[in-house]
């Protein structure tokens, strides 16, 4: 755990795994919740690092930071958010492609991994979600395109996302959901956040 | 709708609703917008007997211009421009009574960028996340002003508070950020924050309300490659390839992948926000 300084009042928490930045987050979290965490402003995960910012004393977390124990990661007790799939994206195939393996065995594979939102980003309500082993990571189209549908459920690096509204995006684009990822009038707005277990289950394509 | 309105006569270049932003909520990828020159904003309110927090226009370089349906009271801060109710002269940085079915006009400004403009009441669109602001990046918030739209004012709430004496910086002949490096200043070679330090930037035009981006010589980098995405505070010096710094303004996205070289305090941000293109830039090292 490398806290480097952020300006005056924040903080950035660098780890070495993705599992170690969900397990710091989520002990955050639980301090915050139980009243054991100095005021802040944002509480912020990403691929491997927490962000503090709007602390008054960021240098007096550091101290303390240092005497935590840290509980590694349990599955959770929520249970995990379904999201129907269609497997109709264009780049289904180039993702078997890249896989080795036929279209059904992208959709089995994909639909059979248990993934979780790492962080959030992009867009509001966007989520990284990780959990496709390594030899499944695929790189990001050579050209972005400039309009990617809502609904779209797609691969980039080691992460799965489900687009929360139309974008531009150069992410694989493998299915389509109508499940809504974003919707401010929401408690919370977004449906997947830092810590949401998430499932993919296939949808008959039309 | 009520009688407590007002139509937009003249949108202006870019002319959005905004009051304190929306944080806590950058772990969702949610920007904290908000109006980017505060102080304006806050003056601007309790000039006409708003709390702080209510929702005011903020314009850019050309002002803009409203019929209001019933008489309200309106004041314009930030960049300094040419007030005129119905064609006549009105005074900038101070309470003016508009009435009913009169025009109020903000003109361009004279110098800097941005003004601001309260209600009495303020602008009563509906709040997204606990905040009326305009967030251009995420899209979040009442759209941006367009000729004849017509929006909604809340109830007064008090008299307006008088005022001595408005702050006004004059007109900036150079910008001057402090910033404390770091977290990544590692990515950056001594020459390269030299560099930071000392070089010459001017503020480019492709400045906006996600980030004052700059002109002037590159930061050389000591590592090379992508970092893996992290969070983006609000004042950061975001370095992509090309070498010159984007320094972070409200609308800035919450996690990025560029490294930042340093961050500048949010108590400096308000000057940014009024820096024309051109402007000369100084990054000044705080340690």
């Amino acid at each position: 755990m490398r806290p480097l300084p952020v300006g005056e009042h924040g903080l950035l928490i660098e780890l070495d795994s993705a599992e170690e930045v969900e397990a710091l987050h989520a002990e955050l979290l639980r301090r915050a919740a139980d009243g054991a965490l100095p005021p802040v402003r944002e509480i912020v995960p990403a691929a491997r690092t927490v962000l503090l910012d709007g602390l008054a004393d960021p240098r007096g977390l550091i101290a303390e930071l240092a005497a935590w124990d840290i509980p590694p990661l349990t599955a959770g007790d929520r249970p995990a958010v379904e999201i129907p799939v269609r497997y109709d994206g264009p780049d289904l195939a180039d993702v078997a492609a890249l896989w080795d393996v036929t279209p059904e065995e992208v959709v089995r594979r994909h639909s059979a991994t248990e993934f979780h939102v790492a962080f959030c980003g992009f867009a509001p309500g966007f989520g990284y979600l990780t959990g496709l082993p390594e030899p499944l990571h695929v790189p990001r189209r050579d050209t972005p395109r400039t309009k990617v549908p809502v609904g779209s459920v797609a691969l980039a690096g080691p992460y799965t996302g489900v687009y929360p509204r139309s974008s531009p995006g150069g992410w694989q684009l493998i299915g389509t959901t109508d499940t809504v990822l974003w919707d401010p009038r929401r408690e919370p707005a977004a449906l997947l956040t830092p810590g949401t277990r998430v499932r993919f289950v296939p949808q008959e394509t039309a | 709708m009520t009688d407590r309105a007002f139509s937009v006569v003249r949108a202006g270049a870019l002319t959005t609703v905004q009051d304190l932003g929306r944080p806590g909520h950058a772990h969702l990828g949610v920007p904290r917008a908000g109006a980017l020159d505060e102080p304006a904003h806050r003056l601007a309110n309790r000039l006409v007997g708003n709390p702080e927090s209510a929702a005011t226009l903020e314009t850019t370089l050309t002002g803009c211009a409203l019929r209001v349906r019933t008489a309200t009271t309106v004041a314009v801060t930030g960049a300094p421009c040419p007030v005129t109710v119905d064609g006549r002269p009105a005074p900038w940085g101070a309470p003016v009574r508009v009435p009913a079915g009169a025009v109020l006009d903000a003109g361009p400004a004279t110098h800097g960028l941005r003004s601001h403009l309260a209600f009495a009441g303020g602008i009563d669109t509906e709040p997204v996340l606990g905040s009326r602001a305009a967030d251009l990046l995420s899209g979040l918030g009442p759209d941006p002003l367009t000729d004849g739209a017509v929006l909604p004012l809340g109830d007064p709430h008090g008299p307006p508070a008088t005022a001595d004496a408005v702050p006004h910086t004059g007109p900036a002949t150079e910008l001057l950020l402090p910033f404390l490096p770091g977290p990544r200043d590692a990515w950056f070679t001594d020459a390269g924050l030299h560099t930071l330090a000392t070089g010459r930037f001017r503020v480019s035009p492709a400045s906006n309300r996600i980030g004052l981006r700059t002109q002037g010589p590159p930061l050389e980098r000591a590592r090379t490659g992508e970092l893996p995405s992290e969070g983006m505070p609000l004042g950061a010096l975001q370095v992509p390839p090309d070498g010159l710094p984007v320094l972070f303004l409200h609308d800035h996205p919450t996690t990025g992948g560029y490294p930042v070289i340093g961050v500048v305090p949010e108590r400096y941000l308000a000057p940014a926000a009024q820096a024309v293109p051109g402007t000369p830039v100084r990054f000044l090292r705080m340690r």
